[in-house]
């Protein structure tokens, strides 16, 4: 039997996905079903003062906070007890969800109109001033004030970057069907079914047995339904309840765009010591992410932004300090990179302006710093064998041609440009000790079935568990199915975030197919359940020992291993327009193990596409707190004609910590696009420092240039 | 009204003014063809309505009358487009596949890179970066 892991199997979902068999929320009706609408606020910041409702309630469900049985349960549980399901009075950001209708003619529930009267109060718009600090997070390593002091070259910058949309193609949605024993089941497109359990059971105020999550076909995540589920199903489960029967809602583009979470937009400042010859001997780095109306997930998002702020370099002195602040603009949340690509963007544009002040090959200034095995990062953790830093920049430069088009675009309208940088992957830190994730496998007459509550959103979860489980295992993929994503079925094995589900989620796989090997021998595991019935086996994660972290001090192994990447981008400038346009993109990316080649380059192409769509294109316009650009038409993402050709090369340099030598790689691809555009159009002569480069930014870049 | 639907006769009784997306998702439960912005931006309504790709979520169901409309399910199971976007990774979260397969199959056989690239651009995709989806195109 040839293995699995390495070929290009047959994906697990193909066949439903490209018949259109494959079943997405939308596409599920239930008997006497209801459709939920929800009525948000139209101003930033204020309360409520009086509703009035201008239509006929009659065969309207209506929910509003007082419904909500104890002030405790109105809060979506997450990290802070601090975001309400519904306002009851004040309101601290547009679209807050104020009240939710059911009605089971569509048409008539989005015909009703309530009136809602505010007094307004002064909202706070601008992070930079904000009085509320959600989080501050401080990692030191060295002396910084006396290095800096030294230093004989200090390079200053400031960075921004905007925020951006999701746009997974199939916009959020759930059904809540309330069940006969005072129980709910939601069924829903969704990261992370254990989330919208553990939000349920607080809402409802039920127990873990009477709340069922179940994942439906997801079209697309990428980290917009990491937290955000958990509001939609609660919506929906509200209504379902005092309706009595099922509720099914589906947000249109718009309501998706306005309402739920976006990539927090950033300020980062570096100020950076050198030795002439280009030696990094001191980086004072200042992070800044606009966390938005409540705390949802800003604390970790700042905490992996601010452990990837000094990018993949070595200094001996580093001091990065962050914070996430409140603004009153709906909250921001889970985006692939989840910070890491703000503060690699500030970093690497840092890093080109370094280059330029010292008159240096931007490739020679990254070489002298890269991290190599043996070296700390900014945390202390010592690189091991697969640190790949190196070896990624320099497959990039050859396989782009870098120096050859460096020199022959010099004084045309086109650039080029180069990013390096690194994903950590897992959870931060101690988060996958306190997740404790359960994986499970079980052995049944007619095949291996994967239990894990690890999502398929498109990125071939399915597949890749299957591949791992088989090997592991000893039989054939096609013998190995995963089960859809129950909770009343599959334990938790934490979200389907972090680039974790490879690593750390297989990773626990392969420990219960070596489990079961042992105790079933060399028996195949149909015929083992055949004689002594079904066989379960389950692990829970184990944390290894030679991996410490300690979370006061922000010190230690912030992540088990470290996927590299090196981008080099080649842009155009239309001298009329300003428009940027990316002609290629060169990914060269280590990920330890590619399990699935063609499952890989798929997160990176689509990953390097959405990160030129955040560099360029994408531009999320916010007015008095609320995005005015809540469409497709003019929020635009990547089209055919837009995305780059992309040039992937990966490369494998195996961790023990991953399953065959695996590392994550759903995030990393989006760190490195937008820095490297931008370095491409610096090549062009033009200061560019903030994201998006619209041609309207870039049309004033050159004018103040001239 | 009757049309033609993915080769068989169709008789179905809904507002001419009714979206034909809905229409196909609600009335004919064929619900591979998805919505994804309600304003045509996105593509991932696409069926073919006499041969040619139209976004259902801008089409008045009246303008079909009589017309010849194939959405995803009339391709079956077996097109060489299909097994090519399965096997190559022209799809991954799937919900832009059954519109980008249409607008894949008017572009007829054997289509250039350029005409790929410019017959697809009304298709968002926001998972592959479309470079398999080329890959698949040009394979199938």
């Amino acid at each position: 039997m040839s293995p699995s892991v390495g070929r290009n199997v047959p994906r697990k979902d193909g066949i439903p996905k490209v018949t259109g068999a494959a079943k997405y929320v939308d596409d599920l009706r239930f008997p006497g079903m209801l459709h939920g609408r929800t009525i948000r606020s139209t101003i930033p910041r204020g309360r409520i003062k009086s509703i009035r409702f201008g239509f006929d309630l009659d065969g309207f469900t209506v929910v509003q906070a007082g419904d909500i049985p104890g002030e405790k349960c109105n809060f979506v549980a997450l990290i802070e007890a601090d975001q309400p399901f519904l306002a009851a009075r004040e309101i601290n950001h547009y679209a807050e969800p104020i009240l939710l209708l059911a009605h089971e003619d569509r048409d008539r529930l989005l015909e009703a109109k309530v009136e809602i009267e505010y007094e307004r109060d002064i909202p706070v718009l601008d992070a930079e001033s904000s009085p509320v600090v959600f989080k501050e997070i401080r990692i030191r390593k060295g002396d910084v004030d006396r290095a800096m002091a030294e230093a004989e070259v200090v390079v200053e910058g400031t960075y921004r970057t905007g925020h951006q949309e999701h746009v997974y193609i199939e916009t959020n949605g759930v059904i809540a069907v309330p069940e006969a024993n005072g129980g709910m089941t939601v069924y829903g497109s969704l990261q992370c079914p254990y989330y919208v359990h553990k939000a349920l059971k607080a809402l409802l105020e039920l127990p873990d047995d009477r709340v069922r999550v179940v994942q439906t076909e997801t079209g697309g995540g990428f980290g917009g339904k990491e937290e955000y589920p958990s509001v939609i199903a609660g919506h929906a489960a509200l209504l379902a309840r005092k309706a009595g029967r099922p509720v099914k809602m589906i947000y249109d583009r718009e309501e998706d765009m306005v309402a739920t979470t976006k990539r927090h937009p950033s300020v980062i400042r570096h100020r950076t010591g050198l030795t002439r010859d280009g030696r990094l001997v001191a980086m004072d780095v200042d992070v800044l992410l606009d966390g938005g109306a409540y705390v949802t997930l800003s604390p970790v998002v700042l905490s992996r932004g601010c452990i990837h702020a000094a990018g993949p370099y070595r200094c001996d002195h580093v001091r990065t300090v962050g914070r996430a602040v409140m603004t009153n603009t709906p909250p921001n949340g889970a985006f692939r990179g989840f910070g890491a690509p703000q503060t690699q963007f500030a970093m690497e544009v840092h890093m080109e302006r370094i280059a330029e002040a010292l008159g240096m090959d931007p490739v020679r200034l990254r070489e002298i710093n890269a991290l190599r095995p043996g070296d700390t990062t900014a945390t202390g953790q010592r690189m091991g064998d697969d640190c790949s830093a190196l070896q990624a920049l320099q497959a990039a430069v050859e396989r782009s041609d870098f120096y050859r088009k460096r020199a022959e675009y010099a004084g045309t309208h086109r650039g080029i440009g180069l990013a390096l940088f690194y994903h950590g992957s897992g959870f931060t830190g101690s988060g996958e000790v306190h997740l404790k994730s359960k994986v499970s496998l079980e052995a049944r007459e007619d095949g291996v079935r994967v239990l894990v509550a690890s999502a398929e959103i498109g990125q071939g979860t399915r597949t890749m568990l299957s591949q791992i489980a088989a090997d592991a295992l000893g039989v054939p993929y096609e013998q190995v199915e995963c089960v859809q994503p129950d909770t009343a079925e599959v334990p938790d094995s934490g979200p389907t975030v972090a680039s974790r589900t490879c690593m750390v989620v297989g990773g626990i796989l392969q420990k219960c197919a070596e489990e079961m090997r042992e105790k079933i021998g060399d028996a195949d595991p149909r015929e083992y359940a055949r004689r002594h019935g079904p066989l379960l086996v389950t692990r829970q994660y184990d944390k290894p020992h030679d991996i410490t972290w300690d979370d006061t001090e922000y010190r230690g192994d912030a992540y088990a291993a470290y996927g590299w990447g090196c981008d080099v981008a080649e842009v155009e400038l239309d001298p009329v327009t300003y428009e940027v346009r990316p002609l290629r993109v060169t990914v060269v990316h280590e990920i330890g193990k590619a399990i699935h080649p063609v499952l890989v380059a798929g997160q990176i192409e689509g990953g390097t596409a959405q990160g030129v769509g955040w560099a360029l294109n994408e531009h999320v316009v916010m007015r008095d707190g609320a995005m005015a650009n809540g469409q497709l038409t003019n929020y635009t993402i990547p089209t055919t004609l837009d995305t780059p050709r992309l040039d992937v090369v990966i490369l494998e340099n195996p961790t023990s910590y991953g399953p065959f030598g695996a590392k994550g790689v759903g995030e990393m691809p989006i760190d490195g696009p937008a820095p490297a555009v931008v370095n491409a159009i610096r090549h062009l002569g033009l200061d560019v420092r903030d994201i998006p480069a619209i041609p309207e930014r870039m049309m004033e870049v050159a004018c103040a240039s001239r | 009204m009757r049309f033609t639907l993915n080769g068989a006769p169709a008789q179905v009784d809904a507002p001419p003014m009714k979206r034909l997306l809905d229409v196909l998702r609600e009335e004919c439960a064929l619900t591979g063809s998805k919505e994804g912005c309600g304003e045509g931006e996105c593509g991932a309504c696409t069926v073919l309505v006499d041969g040619q790709p139209v976004v259902s979520c801008l089409v008045p169901f009246a303008q079909v009358r009589d017309a010849e409309v194939v959405t995803i399910e009339g391709l079956g199971g077996d097109h060489p487009l299909q097994k090519a976007f399965a096997d190559l990774g022209g799809a991954q979260c799937g919900i832009c596949t059954p519109g980008m397969i249409m607008a894949a199959l008017a572009l007829g056989p054997k289509p250039s890179f350029e005409e790929i690239r410019r017959g697809l651009a009304g298709n968002l995709c926001r998972c592959t970066g479309y470079e398999a989806i080329y890959r698949a195109v040009e394979e199938a």
